[in-house]
C-alpha cells in the first residue's frame, strides 16, 4: 500500500472548521434528543406499570412500533411521510417554515425512538421492585401518584442506572444516522473531508478518536452517577 | 395526503424483493461472521492470560464506541487504498458489520457463561469430574440456555441495522424501496410500507423469541 | 372496629375467600391462622383494599372499604399494616422511613416527624439506628422499624401479614416482645401469624381459616383448650407438638 500521510490535512482551513461544526452538531442533536428521551421515556415507562389496561397498552404499543423498525426508517418516517400525514397547514409548516429542518427533524427521530428505549429499562427498574414495597407505601396513606414519586421512581431508577447509561453511549452513536436527511454532523463531515481532501485515513481516525473519547467520557459520568446513585446494600456490576 | 396507492407496490414487487434478499443474504453472513469472531473473542476474555484478556476488552470497548455508520464508510474508503481498486458496497458492509458485531455477540457470550452460578463448577468439581468435563456438561448447556435467547434478539437488532448500507449505495430492502418511490413520486406509500415490512419481522421474531425462551427457561 | 362480613374473592376460577366474616373490637387481638395457602393473608390485605373484594362487604370504624366513594389513601393512613417481608424503602434510613407518611400525607413538619421517629424507634429499642439504611440492618431490627413506621401514622388500628415468617428464629422474639407491649397499651390489632405461643399469651379471639373458609373464630381459651371443628383439632396437633 502507497499511501502518503498529511496530518496537517485535519488542521487546514476549512476542513478543521468543519470537522468542529460537526462535532457541535453531533454533541447538540445527542444533548438535547437525550434530555426529551430522557423525560418521555420515564413517563411512558411509568405509564407501562399503571393500574389502567389501555393506558399501558398504549404505551407498549409506542414501545413497540418505535423498537422494531430501523432507526434509520424512523429518520425518512419523519423527514419525509410526517409532513405529508401532517395536517394541511402543520405539514406546509414544517414543510416551507421549520428552521434548521435537518436538525430537528433528527431531534425528534432520535428523541422519540430512544424513548422507547428508556422507557423499557424505566419499566424494568420499576418491576424489579418486589410488589410489597409498593403495598406499604399505600397501606401507610400515600396516593399511587405520590408511591411513584417517593419509591418506585427513586429505587427504580437507581437499577435502571447502568442500563440507562448504555441508551447514553448509543445516542451519540446513533445521531451518525442524521447524515442520511443531511445534517452535516461529524460523521457526514468526516466522509465529506475524505473525498475533498483524498486522505480518508487522517480523517477516518481522528473521527474515531472523537467518537471513542465521547465514549470513555460517557461511561466515566455514568460512573460516577452508578456510584453515587448507588443503594445501601445494592450489588454493583463487577464488569462492564 | 392524497389516497394510499397500493398499486404501485404490487407491480414492484419483484425489485423489492430482490432489496429484501440483499438484507437477508447481509444479515446471515453477518450473523456467522459476527458469531464466529465473537465466540473466539470471548474465549480470549475469559484467557488466563492478562495480555490476551486486555487484547480482547479493548477491542469490544474500541467496536462498541464507535457509530456503526463509520465503521461502514472506513472500509468502504480504507480497503481500496490496499486492493488499488474500489470495492464493492456489499463487502465494506459485511466486514464492517462482521467486526462491529463481534464485540456484542463476545460480551453476550462471556456474560451467558458469567452467568452460570460458582457453586455449579465446585459441585461438578466435588463430584470428581475433571475441569474440561465440568465446563462441557455443566457450565456450558446452562450458558448456551441463557444466552440464546439474547443473541437471537441481537440478530433481529443486525436485520434492523442492514438498512444502513443505503449509504454505500447497496440495494437492500430500504433501498429498493427509495429507489421506486422516487421513480414513481409515491415516496410516502414506499417508506410507510418499509415501516411495515421491518415492523412485521422484527416484531415476529422478538415474539417468537419470547415463546421460546419461556419453553426452554431452567 | 373492624367488620368483615360474608367476604367472597376470587382468583380468576379460584376462589380464595369463602364467605369470610368475623371482627375486631376497639381494643381487641385478634389472631388470624390457618395452613399455608388458606386464604388469611389476602383476608388481611382486604382490610385496607390492598387487594379487592369481590363480594360481601368490610367496614372500618364504620367506613366500608369496597365503597368507590372511600378514600383509600385516607382510610389507609388511620390503619397501620406489618408485612412479612419488612417492606423498608432501601433508599432512605430508618428515621426516613418513619417520617415519609407522615411528611407527605399528614403533612407534618420536618421537626415534628422526626421527633416522633425517634421516639418510635426508641420505643423500639433502636435508638442507636435511626441514620442506618435497612440494607444495615438486621431482619429483627428491620422488622421493629417497619413497626415503628407503621404507629408514626398514629393508627386507629394495626394488621401484621406474618411478621416475623422472614425472621431467623433467634430474631423472632425481640419483634413479638414489641407486638406484645403494643397489645399491652390496647393496640387493637389483627395478627396474621403462626406463633401460636403468641397467640395463647396476647390474643382475645383466634380465627382459623382453612381453604378460603373461616372454619373457626373463638375467644383464646376455647380454641386452646377445645377447638370445635376437626380440621382445627389437626392443625393445633401437628403445630404444638414440637
Amino acid at each position: 500500500m502507497r499511501y502518503s500521510w498529511k496530518w496537517s490535512a485535519v488542521l487546514t482551513d476549512p476542513y478543521f472548521d468543519w470537522i468542529i461544526s460537526g462535532l457541535e452538531l453531533t454533541l447538540l442533536l445527542s444533548l438535547i434528543s437525550w434530555a426529551i428521551a430522557l423525560v418521555l421515556g420515564c413517563l411512558i415507562g411509568i405509564a407501562r406499570t399503571a393500574e389502567t389496561k389501555w393506558i399501558r397498552s398504549l404505551a407498549a404499543a409506542y414501545v413497540e412500533c418505535f423498537r422494531n423498525v430501523p432507526l434509520l426508517v424512523i429518520f425518512f418516517l419523519w423527514y419525509f411521510v410526517a409532513p405529508e400525514i401532517l395536517p394541511r397547514n402543520a405539514g406546509l409548516w414544517v414543510k416551507r417554515d421549520l428552521p434548521f429542518p435537518e436538525f430537528w427533524t433528527s431531534v425528534v427521530a432520535l428523541s422519540t425512538y430512544t424513548a422507547a428505549m428508556v422507557a423499557e429499562q424505566v419499566r424494568a427498574g420499576i418491576e424489579a421492585i418486589p410488589r410489597g414495597q409498593a403495598n406499604a407505601a399505600l397501606a401507610s396513606g400515600l396516593t399511587r401518584w405520590q408511591v411513584y414519586r417517593y419509591i418506585l421512581l427513586p429505587v427504580g431508577l437507581r437499577i435502571a442506572v447502568p442500563a440507562l447509561g448504555n441508551e447514553f453511549i448509543n445516542i451519540f452513536k446513533n445521531s451518525s444516522l442524521a447524515l442520511s436527511i443531511g445534517l452535516l454532523e461529524l460523521t457526514s463531515r468526516t466522509r465529506q473531508i475524505s473525498e475533498y481532501t483524498y486522505q480518508p485515513l487522517e480523517m477516518f481516525i481522528t473521527a474515531s478518536a472523537v467518537y471513542f473519547v465521547i465514549a470513555m467520557l460517557t461511561t466515566a459520568i455514568m460512573m460516577a452517577i452508578e456510584r453515587r446513585s448507588r443503594l445501601p446494600g445494592m450489588i454493583t456490576r463487577a464488569t462492564r | 395526503m392524497s389516497g394510499f396507492d397500493l398499486g404501485v407496490i404490487i407491480r414492484s414487487l419483484p425489485l423489492l424483493l430482490e432489496g429484501m434478499g440483499v438484507s437477508l443474504l447481509l444479515t446471515v453472513l453477518a450473523i456467522a461472521g459476527g458469531l464466529s469472531l465473537g465466540a473466539v473473542l470471548a474465549v480470549l476474555r475469559l484467557s488466563r492470560l492478562r495480555a490476551v484478556r486486555t487484547f480482547a476488552a479493548t477491542y469490544v470497548v474500541l467496536f462498541r464506541s464507535l457509530p456503526l455508520l463509520l465503521l461502514i464508510f472506513w472500509f468502504y474508503f480504507l480497503i481500496p487504498l490496499f486492493l488499488g481498486h474500489p470495492i464493492a458496497g456489499f463487502d465494506a458492509a459485511l466486514i464492517a458489520f462482521v467486526l462491529f458485531e463481534a464485540a456484542f455477540f463476545c460480551e453476550i457470550i462471556r456474560s451467558g457463561i458469567q452467568s452460570v452460578r460458582q457453586g455449579q463448577i465446585m459441585a461438578g468439581l466435588a463430584t470428581g469430574l475433571p475441569y474440561g468435563a465440568v465446563m462441557r456438561a455443566i457450565v456450558l448447556p446452562q450458558a448456551f440456555r441463557n444466552m440464546v435467547p439474547v443473541l437471537l434478539l441481537q440478530c433481529i437488532n443486525l436485520f434492523k441495522s442492514t438498512s444502513l448500507v443505503y449509504v454505500v449505495g447497496v440495494r437492500d430492502f430500504l433501498t429498493a424501496a427509495e429507489i421506486v418511490g422516487t421513480r414513481d413520486h409515491q415516496l410516502t406509500e414506499l417508506y410507510v410500507f418499509a415501516a411495515l415490512v421491518y415492523f412485521t419481522l422484527c416484531f415476529g421474531g422478538a415474539r417468537l423469541v419470547k415463546r421460546l425462551e419461556r419453553r426452554y427457561a431452567l | 372496629m373492624i367488620a368483615i362480613e360474608h367476604v367472597s374473592k376470587w382468583f380468576g376460577e379460584f376462589q380464595v375467600l369463602k364467605d369470610c366474616s368475623t371482627s375486631v373490637a376497639k381494643g381487641e387481638v385478634v389472631v388470624v391462622c390457618g395452613p399455608s395457602g388458606s386464604g388469611k393473608s389476602t383476608l388481611i390485605k382486604c382490610v385496607n383494599g390492598l387487594e379487592r373484594i369481590d363480594r360481601g362487604e368490610i367496614t372500618v370504624d364504620g367506613v366500608s372499604v369496597a365503597s368507590p366513594k372511600t378514600s383509600l389513601p385516607k382510610l389507609r393512613a388511620r390503619i397501620g399494616m406489618v408485612f412479612q417481608n419488612f417492606e423498608l424503602y432501601p433508599h432512605m434510613t430508618a428515621a426516613e422511613n418513619i417520617m415519609l407518611a407522615p411528611l407527605k400525607v399528614l403533612r407534618r413538619s420536618k421537626e415534628t416527624a422526626r421527633t416522633r421517629a425517634l421516639e418510635l424507634l426508641e420505643r423500639v429499642g433502636l435508638s442507636d439506628f435511626a441514620d442506618r439504611y435497612p440494607a444495615n440492618l438486621s431482619g429483627g431490627q428491620q422488622q421493629r422499624v417497619a413497626i415503628a413506621r407503621a404507629l408514626a401514622m398514629d393508627p386507629i388500628a394495626m394488621l401484621f401479614d406474618e411478621p416475623t415468617s422472614a425472621l431467623d428464629p433467634e430474631m423472632i422474639n425481640e419483634v413479638l416482645d414489641v407486638m406484645t407491649s403494643l397489645a399491652q397499651d390496647g393496640m387493637t390489632m389483627m395478627v396474621v401469624t403462626h406463633e401460636m405461643g403468641f397467640a395463647s399469651k396476647v390474643a382475645h379471639r383466634v380465627v382459623f381459616m382453612d381453604q378460603g373458609a373461616i372454619q373457626e373464630d373463638s375467644p383464646r381459651d376455647v380454641f386452646f383448650d377445645r377447638p370445635t371443628s376437626d380440621r382445627a383439632q389437626l392443625f393445633l396437633s401437628k403445630i404444638l407438638r414440637h
